[in-house]
């Protein structure tokens, strides 16, 4: 016997003044392999067109979907309705700017990210189209491949106990990405230069070691090891009798 | 309207649009890139597999070159391709690879030694050379003479749109993130810029450019059933063909990928096959020997999906609750490569369906996936119709994909392409002065504030905008998927014509203030169905069978009278599609021939060309 499901889904919608935050609720008969993704567009379809998401690649790679799922942010499209039980409330992320109802905008933050922590390879080198590529050890390249696998959905930060109360902070995503270049012998940055973007309370020193980001990662990403390994380095190298 | 004025317009900021943006910024010009999402959300993203390049690095690879990658590209096409633009392709691509390494791509390198590797389910041994240590390693792809797909295990398109993505925030380009372009401003003659939506208030906003770039993407989802992305619904060529002028090219060339999972559409790779998975059928039987004794799992993707529908119809498919279809088996290539070299594919099965492709079958079948056609394009990129207009990547129609195009040959043309184009673009953006008649740009701003007004304040119409989008996946579902014919594809004729007077007659139930979801689909369902219809007409008119385009009533290759690309443009009030035709290459460096897999007869040409090549294959 399918169940019926109730969702209970926070609304608001910041460009219309006659709405107020409120919960909505909308029942739905279970099918075979439902998904977020397939609950939230068959309401949408049927029930409410009014109601705003984010889903893009619906495959768990792109990273638009991340909203708080009976309390726990998660990707929306791989979650199967069969895991969660026949009451389920969404909530969209917090700490980002809300765009309306489960809607939040990651990409204004993320851009910002970038900049602070100047997210690309730094290096004289200039590019010769005649030569051979510089060679590189393949598990390096794999180690690389290993961090720069964050899809940027913001659960990381959406379940930070700094980001929380400092807005200014990094979180696990800002700071793994510059662990991404740090291994990266393509990158010429010296760990000072490196101390200089992240070796403050915004940064890797603002890092209370909850490790919720590495609990709620939909790519299963080694934050936990990445934020220890930045920490003790950047802590050596500004140590004078490591110079 | 605010409005906003710089020298690059790029709608879109995928891989195609951001390489481009990355090309003219650093030639020092100004370059906005509008996007329906944030950048790396783009949907080349999703790409898994990799990029053919003739770098000849691997073991497997040992060899190649540029010509036997161009030779593969134009038998891959099915000798729809431009054969200029698929040399220029070649050539280019294994530059850029390099490039993009220099950029910051983790890129698979060469390890020495001997190595396992599948064919068809069986062990081989390969020795990679020590001499080749370090360097860009390559993988099998289907429909190839080597093994010549660079990869980052297997998120090469993630990959590399973040490092593209990086490389345009060093660069400063602008990225305006939920922005979706509704129209292209244009005088007859130039192109000026788009208005356009933005999606985090509804409101709209003018941009005024002396380039304009069109890099949406594919627009698979007008279809019901797609491996593409929910955003790839052909934005940038509606509004190419609502110029009325700008044609689109080969929009019937529509590309079925093998492995689509049951019953969602994700796709997995094709690396899948490359690396030894084979397809299996009700009976647990592997099929597909029977028909391609020489490639089996491995030749061209066309081939295979047909295959394969093939081998359904004749009750060969397993049966369940959402149609019939058949597996596929990786279990033989062992927990190791499957949870580390094919990871994505392992938390697909996982994730969406529940099963662990270590231990079990992974039920597949043929999904559409890739838009061969697109904005015509010469082989700079410019389009046809307007000046200041380009195109590139899947959008496109540059052409170098013909009527079928090959695993890893799109996620290279991207970066290719996007490097091509956005040069040429600096250079027509070198000394380009935009004369501006004000009155061009204030009334196309009033039709489409117009538009939206109607729609918001609900005078007049009735139709449910998802009903009616049901009823145009129906058609394509049933008339122009795999296997076509005159009969089905007339009355999907009539039917669409039907469907866009519907669509231009929505009534939205909602509000429609703000982001409203369901009045952005509103405003693109008409031409959503115009895109349909121009697949549908087009693949009527086409009265051969070439590439994934198959007729059952014209079952040959008709080199004689169909050596051609189709040109749809949409005139002002028609219900369908005007089409002309323009040849399918201005030269050939390979001349028509058998391609060596798929079978088939051919109609040759009256006066078969003996170009400089004809000897080189």
């Amino acid at each position: 016997m399918p169940r019926n499901l109730t969702f209970n889904i926070f609304r608001y919608n910041p460009q219309d003044p006659a709405s107020v935050p409120h919960m909505d609720t909308f029942v739905l008969g279970e099918t075979d392999s439902m998904t977020l993704f397939i609950a939230l567009g068959r309401i949408r379809e049927e029930q409410d067109p009014s109601l705003q998401f984010d889903f893009c690649c619906r495959a768990g790679v792109c990273g638009s979907c991340a909203m708080v799922i009976n309390g726990r942010p998660g990707l929306a499209c791989n979650t199967k309705v069969k895991d969660l039980p026949a009451e389920i409330t969404l909530l969209p992320l917090p700490f980002f700017k809300l765009v309306g109802d489960l809607s939040v905008d990651t990409g204004t933050w993320f851009r910002e990210m970038y900049q602070r922590v100047e997210s690309w390879v730094h290096t004289e080198r200039v590019f010769d189209p005649a030569q051979e590529e510089e060679r590189m050890d393949n598990d390096t390249a794999n180690r690389i491949y290993e961090l720069d696998r964050c899809i940027e959905c913001g659960c990381c930060i959406a379940a930070c106990g700094t980001a929380r109360m400092r807005k200014d902070f990094l979180g696990a995503a800002g700071l793994n990405r510059l662990a991404r270049f740090l291994i990266d012998p393509r990158d010429q940055r010296t760990e000072r230069e490196y101390f200089e973007l992240i070796g403050n309370d915004q940064g890797i020193f603002g890092c209370m070691g909850l490790l919720a980001c590495e609990d709620v990662c939909p790519k299963r990403l080694p934050l936990q090891d990445q934020l220890g390994f930045l920490r003790r380095k950047m802590a050596l190298s500004v140590l004078p009798w490591k110079k | 309207m605010l409005t906003i004025y710089t020298d690059l317009l790029c709608i879109g900021a995928g891989l195609a649009g951001e390489r481009a943006a990355v090309e003219v910024a650093g030639a020092g010009f100004n370059v906005i890139c509008l996007s329906l999402v944030p950048a790396r959300r783009s949907h080349s993203v999703a790409a898994q597999g990799g990029m053919q390049a003739a770098l000849g690095n691997a073991a497997m690879g040992e060899g190649d070159s540029p010509d036997v990658h161009f030779a593969d590209t134009v038998k891959g096409s099915d000798w729809g391709c431009d054969q200029e633009v698929a040399r220029l392709f070649c050539d280019t691509a294994p530059i850029e690879m390099r490039r993009l390494a220099s950029w910051g791509v983790p890129w698979n390198r060469v390890v020495a030694g001997v190595h396992t590797y599948y064919k068809g389910g069986k062990p081989f041994e390969k020795e990679e050379r020590k001499e080749k240590e370090g360097l860009i390693h390559a993988r099998a792809f289907g429909g190839t003479a080597k093994w010549r797909t660079c990869y980052a295990s297997d998120g090469t398109g993630h990959s590399v749109l973040y490092t593209m993505d990086n490389r345009a925030a060093q660069l400063g380009v602008e990225v305006h993130d939920r922005v979706e372009a509704i129209s292209l401003i244009h005088d007859g003659g130039n192109c000026l810029g788009a208005v356009c939506r933005c999606l985090r208030t509804g409101k709209l906003v003018t941009y005024i450019s002396k380039a304009t770039l069109i890099a949406t993407g594919g627009f698979g989802r007008i279809y019901r059933a797609s491996t593409n992305a929910i955003i790839n619904d052909g934005g940038g060529l509606i509004a190419a063909i609502e110029t009325g002028v700008v044609p689109l090219g080969n929009m019937e060339a529509i590309q079925f990928h093998p492995t689509g999972i049951v019953p969602t559409d994700i796709l997995v790779t094709e690396g899948c096959r490359g690396d030894g998975g084979t397809l299996l059928d009700a009976d647990e039987y592997r099929f597909m020997p029977d028909y391609e004794p020489e490639k089996a799992e491995l030749a061209s993707r066309d081939v295979v999906a047909r295959r394969m529908t093939e081998h359904m119809l004749k009750g060969k498919g397993i049966k369940s609750p959402y149609g019939d279809h058949l597996w596929l088996d990786i279990r033989h290539l062992g927990e190791k490569h499957i949870r580390t070299k094919l990871r994505e594919v392992d938390e697909i099965c996982q994730s969406f369906l529940g099963i662990d492709p270590v231990h079990q079958l992974i039920p597949v079948r043929p999904t559409q996936h890739y838009s061969m056609g697109g904005v015509r394009t010469n082989k700079d990129g410019a389009a046809y119709g307007l000046s200041g207009l380009f195109g590139a990547g899947e959008a496109s129609c540059w052409d170098m994909h013909g009527f079928n195009r090959l695993g890893g040959n799109s996620l290279a043309e991207t970066v290719v392409a996007g490097g091509i184009v956005g040069g040429r673009i600096a250079e027509f953006l070198a000394g380009c002065e935009l004369a501006i008649r004000t009155s061009v740009v204030r009334d196309r701003q009033a039709l489409d504030e117009e538009r939206v007004k109607n729609l918001v304040e609900k005078s007049g119409g009735s139709e449910n905008v998802y009903q009616v989008r049901e009823a145009m996946f129906d058609v394509l579902q049933e008339v122009a998927f795999i296997y076509r014919n005159g009969k089905d594809l007339e009355s999907g004729v009539e039917r669409l014509k039907e469907i866009l007077a519907r669509a231009k007659n929505v009534r939205l139930r909602s509000g429609g203030v703000g982001a409203n979801p369901e009045l952005a689909l509103a405003i693109k369902l008409p031409g959503m169905v115009k895109l349909a219809q121009c697949v549908v007409y087009g693949a009527l008119k086409r009265t051969e069978s070439r590439g994934s385009h198959t007729r059952e009533d014209y079952p040959e290759r008709n080199d004689r009278d169909w050596l051609t690309r189709t040109l749809a443009t949409w005139r002002e009030g028609a219900d369908v599609p005007t089409l002309d035709y323009e040849p399918a290459t201005p030269s050939f460096e390979l001349p028509p021939g058998d391609r060596g897999y798929g079978g088939g007869r051919i109609i040759p040409m009256d006066n078969p060309p003996a170009g400089p090549g004809a000897d080189k294959e």
